[in-house]
């Protein structure tokens, strides 16, 4: 397979709203370049599988919207017109042929001849490290064997895009990461325009050249997963990425003042809060401090702890250290911000 | 082993039902085998009656396979589909449609048959030929056909399956025959032997539709046992369950196989 079959994909005003009248998405613009892997992220709800079903041919936009293969416009073209490789949530294998006949169904359906066609199907299988499968049955295979056959089987078409909606959503904890590392390698390696639908921030940090968060059928922000995580674009991208601590007070003489201390500012003003990540924070000795609180609670993890602080206002603080030191409830601990750490919206 | 009192009661109960639904079954074949149902096994046994039913209604047994074949020809044209279209729309008209699909087995045949009589009864060419008796059939045995594939399809996640052969580049006509029938195939067969089984042994609508031609074999069996020998009709019996009982063997295999 090779890189130059790959499509740019490009969305102009795609507005869906259903038949029973729920507006699923807003009218939304989206350019994809050809070999990119885009990961839509987002609560359910938040119109991310509908716009990956507009890709794909699944769902129609609302008059006025557009979607375009490379210079192609592709809006009226159904799913199986498109060639698109697509992988779904429940694998969606059919239960009727074993692993070498799902591999092998788009190209059977394509009316490749029967050697070429068993030459890339083998060519799949090793690819994705399935070739002991090839003769059971799909009712034999465990969830990451599925996954890997509906890998295969979307890529033995040679797709201008992969679609993945949720892919690992139903695979346990160690084999997500697992699979996750080896998609990831994958797209590399093909050079393939992905779409990747999902839900799990940790997976779309790994996963995507860009993200693009969405909420409430809208974009809240498009950016690579360090623009994503450090320069939020609201609030609800900076609740949903990671944690987000929040501070209230007021910009006076150069430092921004609350209740727990004064941190040097020198962004805008004036500026209700401000938010910094936990791993921003260092817990310090009392006359280095810019902040200082109380332990409200300790959770050791294992490689951390993660400490809840009180003294802020309304809500606590996260704090991680990984250090050995064992904290417990009331006691006092002094903090202070890395240099360019504190951000406001 | 010791068993408590209660398993032989159970038995002795298991065995008197068994007994109640069988002896009538022995009675009837033994006497279809009798020289003389009168006079019992010791008038000697023969297959006279046996030939007589042969030579007498070999073609209401002929018309009967026809008619069984046709009607599952025709619930398979009509019945696969329609499941198909009930399965892939849930809405509120196709759930009414699966209940009114129903209708026919809930109304009494003779009502179905008169129906008929009344709306094609007309039509002497239609009303006389076994396309009559066909049309009786297929409306009291698609609602078999229709249940029994749409309870396959609504156990697979049918969407997602033509989602994933679409866009894999199957048209419509490849998916379905493709991905749709193959993996509702238990439903098919198992809704197909139920056809063939209740058609072969329908009456009260074939017994209201048929005419003097026109006979099927359960209408011959009346015919016999109201104006042949006891012997003929009982030996007409035999004739009828060498024919329904591997079906229904078939029948019961198949069930179990559905898990």
């Amino acid at each position: 397979m090779n890189a130059s079959e790959a499509a740019s994909i490009r969305l102009e005003r795609c507005a869906k709203t259903f038949a029973d009248g729920t507006r699923a998405l807003e009218p939304l613009e989206l350019a994809i370049a050809a070999g990119e892997t885009v990961v839509l992220l987002g609560p359910s709800g938040c119109g991310k599988t509908t716009t990956l079903r507009l890709i794909a041919g699944l769902e129609s936009p609302d008059p006025g919207g557009r979607v375009l293969f490379g210079e192609a416009d592709v809006t009226a073209l159904p799913i199986e017109r498109r060639n698109v490789g697509m992988v779904f949530q429940s694998y969606a294998l059919f239960p009727n042929l074993d692993v070498r006949g799902n591999v092998g169904y788009g190209l059977k359906v394509r009316g490749l001849p029967a050697a070429e066609r068993a030459a890339r199907v083998e060519e799949m299988l090793a690819m994705m490290q399935i070739a002991p499968l090839a003769a059971r049955r799909i009712d034999q295979l465990s969830g990451g064997q599925r996954q890997r056959v509906a890998l295969a089987r979307a890529l033995a078409v040679r797709p201008r895009a992969l679609l993945l909606d949720e892919p690992l959503t139903a695979l346990d904890a160690k084999l997500r990461d697992q699979l996750r590392l080896e998609i990831n390698a994958l797209l590399r390696r093909l050079g393939i325009t992905a779409v990747y639908v999902t839900h799990d921030q940790a997976e779309a940090m790994a996963l995507g050249d860009r993200i693009v968060v969405m909420s409430q059928g809208r974009v809240a922000q498009i950016g690579t997963p360090r623009e994503i995580y450090r320069a939020p674009a609201d609030r609800f991208v900076a609740d949903f990425i990671g944690v987000m601590n929040r501070l209230a007070g007021e910009v006076r003489d150069g430092a921004f003042v609350c209740a727990a201390g004064r941190l040097p500012w020198n962004g805008k003003a004036p500026v209700r809060e401000v938010l910094f990540r936990p791993e921003d924070a260092a817990i310090v000795a009392a006359a280095e401090a810019q902040l200082t609180g109380s332990v409200a609670a300790a959770i050791f993890l294992g490689d951390r702890t993660r400490l809840s602080v009180d003294g802020f206002g309304a809500e606590p603080i996260i704090v991680e250290t990984s250090g050995r030191h064992v904290f417990a409830p009331g006691d006092t601990v002094h903090l202070r911000i890395a240099e360019g750490a504190l951000l406001s919206l | 082993m010791r068993r408590a009192g209660g398993f032989y009661a159970q038995l002795a109960f298991c065995a008197l039902v068994c007994a109640f639904l069988i002896v009538p079954v022995i009675l009837s074949v033994s006497a279809g085998l009798t020289v003389n149902f009168l006079q019992g096994v010791k008038s000697g046994l023969t297959l006279r009656w046996i030939g007589a039913v042969w030579s007498l209604y070999s073609d209401t047994i002929s018309l009967s396979l026809l008619v069984a074949l046709a009607c599952l020809g025709a619930t398979l044209l009509l019945g696969v589909p329609a499941a198909y279209v009930l399965a892939k729309r849930q809405t509120r008209w196709t759930r009414l449609a699966e209940e009114l699909l129903v209708l026919p087995v809930a109304v009494p045949g003779l009502a179905t048959a008169l129906a008929l009589i009344l709306l094609y009864g007309g039509f002497r060419g239609f009303r006389t030929s076994w396309v009559f008796i066909l049309v009786g059939h297929v409306l009291f045995t698609l609602p078999f056909m229709v249940r029994s594939v749409l309870a396959v399809l609504s156990s697979i996640d049918l969407k997602t399956l033509e989602e994933g052969a679409a866009s894999l580049g199957a048209s419509f006509a490849q998916r379905f025959f493709g991905v749709v029938l193959p993996n509702c195939r238990s439903g098919i067969l198992a809704g197909a032997l139920m056809v063939v089984t209740l058609s072969i042994g329908e009456f009260n609508i074939t017994w209201m539709l048929h005419t003097p031609l026109t006979k099927t074999l359960p209408v011959g069996l009346a015919d016999s046992y109201a104006s042949m020998r006891l012997e003929i009709g009982s030996a007409y019996t035999i004739v009828f369950f060498l024919m329904i009982v591997p079906l229904l063997l078939l029948l019961q295999r198949f069930a179990g196989e559905r898990r």
